[in-house]
């Protein structure tokens, strides 16, 4: 554990899972934000909206994540001069939250509208029966019974993406990854002992993370 | 659609006026959208057939992209077959009825899910070489990352489908005497793996979009080749990027389908078990 008393380690180690905790906390609210719009415009009764979101999940689940942050730089940036910041680093961070944003919200907008799905028909039906409109039916009866099934997949790409956060190290962020890199590579004696603080805090925090969404989706788990 | 059914009546004439309504002017602001792409493009003349025309030349293809393809592949496929192997294996280990195998599986597949896929790769890339005082070749740094990652998530795959099985099945094969392990392997795993498909394939899908992470650690697969060095050869990474991210869905579009055409095969023949229920399917979501 020498590796972490000396001070300047320490910061790097520190340093490294703030910009973690930053990208997880902005990509978070902008990839749900916008996995909800996608996810609307899907189950849409509009066809140029139903398009333009199978268009966007099917792009960009099957495009890496790296090549997408790739191009937020190199692209976005280098070539087309989008600049999202004037400091270096900060705009670094959020062409970062940009690129994992628009991946993870395709993934968001599968797990709600799969979560739509899972609310039999019988139910809008026999709301409509006793006359609700439409607005008191996706209220009352639909998107109430679809949160609770939603809450065990979002928990994954929640974690998920708090992982993949990592993937900005590409762009030259200097995130945990490669924090780590950087104390491997002048501490080559204690690379274990490095591993397995890096790796540990994400495992203290994510394990139990994990667990408290499968918690939270059994007790909210609609018994049909 | 099922979702139309539950959120939808079908539209009357004046639902169906509003819908044109709304098809019309999301279709002039997605046209708008696209002109503003189109323009920036133009500004930054990125449009310029020079930047393009690499992609029409055979030697931008057989130098760069399909060895690329070809690395991104290779990688992939080994680890496709390890992972499912550290699947079943571990899914096997943390079923079992010895405290002495389970638990230890479990604390190995909950460290390895928890990790991320770079940090992993970078220790066994960067770190290994020091305690073994050799050079770690990035091809198997690449797979055994990605190997004990997604071995991971699919071992909680196969142990969800195990669990979603009726448990009629297992107590049938006990009844005409098959042993644990006849049970597990010839009753179990493959009626879990069929329930399971849907989420194995998302995660092989996923398995073949991580092997852009070699990129980072130097390995000569589809982005280091077909992207950076293209680019940086014909300063055209956009377009470069555009060509590499149509490869990888044409990929994992195939994956997916094949993957459809073989559960229809299975549900033809009759040996499909039900379905997980939707709760369980749901549980054990691929992880991007």
């Amino acid at each position: 554990m020498d590796v972490f008393s000396d001070s300047y380690n320490l910061d790097v180690y520190v340093t490294g899972f703030l910009w973690i905790l930053k990208l997880t906390a902005s990509a978070t609210v902008c990839a749900v934000v916008l996995g909800v719009l996608l996810a609307a415009m899907r189950v849409s009764p509009v066809p140029v909206l139903r398009g333009f979101g199978t268009a966007w999940v099917n792009i960009f689940r099957n495009t890496p994540l790296t090549l997408i942050i790739f191009f937020c730089y190199f692209g976005l940036y280098s070539t087309l001069g989008v600049t999202l910041s004037d400091d270096l680093e900060l705009n670094n961070y959020w062409l970062g939250v940009l690129g994992l944003s628009i991946y993870t919200a395709a993934f968001v907008c599968e797990a709600i509208r799969s979560g739509i799905n899972t609310v039999p028909a019988g139910q809008a039906e026999a709301a409509r029966a006793i006359g609700m409109t439409f607005r008191q039916t996706l209220s009352l009866i639909v998107l109430p019974q679809a949160g609770r099934a939603v809450v065990a997949p979002l928990g994954s790409i929640l974690i998920a993406l708090c992982k993949n956060a990592t993937i900005v190290g590409t762009i030259g962020l200097m995130e945990s990854s490669n924090a780590m890199k950087e104390l491997i590579n002048s501490n080559g004696n204690a690379v274990f002992t490095i591993f397995f603080v890096f790796a540990g805090t994400f495992a203290v925090v994510l394990i139990p993370t994990g667990y408290g969404f499968g918690w939270l989706a059994n007790r909210l788990a609609v018994k049909r | 659609m099922s979702t139309d059914a539950v959120l939808y009546d079908h539209p009357g004439p004046r639902a169906r006026i509003r819908n044109r309504i709304l098809t019309v002017v999301f279709g002039l602001a997605l046209v708008g959208l696209l002109y503003w792409i189109y323009h920036r493009f133009d500004e930054k003349g990125q449009w310029a057939g020079s930047l393009w025309k690499p992609f029409t030349q055979s030697s931008t293809w057989t130098d760069y992209i399909l060895p690329g393809l070809q690395g991104t592949l290779q990688a992939a496929a080994i680890a496709m077959v390890l992972s499912l192997a550290f699947g079943i294996l571990f899914a096997v280990g943390r079923l079992s009825d010895h405290w002495w195998l389970r638990i230890p599986a479990g604390i190995v597949v909950e460290f390895f899910r928890a990790v991320p896929l770079l940090l992993m790769m970078f220790f066994i890339f960067f770190g290994i070489p020091f305690v073994t005082q050799k050079p770690m070749s990035p091809l198997w740094a690449v797979v055994f990352a990605l190997t004990l990652y997604n071995g991971s998530v699919l071992a909680e795959a196969f142990r969800a489908g195990v669990h979603a099985v009726p448990s009629g099945q297992s107590e049938a094969a006990y009844a005409i005497g098959m042993r644990k392990g006849q049970v597990m392997g010839q009753i179990l795993i493959p009626q879990a793996a069929r329930a399971m498909l849907p989420v194995i394939v998302s995660q092989l899908v996923v398995l073949v979009k991580d092997t852009a992470l070699g990129y980072i650690i130097s390995y000569s697969e589809l982005l280091q080749l077909g992207v950076n060095n293209v680019a940086a050869n014909f300063g055209n990474v956009i377009q470069a990027a555009m060509v590499a991210a149509a490869i990888y869905i044409a990929v994992n579009a195939t994956l997916t389908a094949v993957a459809g055409w073989l559960s229809r095969r299975t549900r033809r023949s009759g040996k499909a078990p039900r379905a997980a229920r939707p709760a369980t399917a749901l549980a054990a979501t691929a992880e991007p």
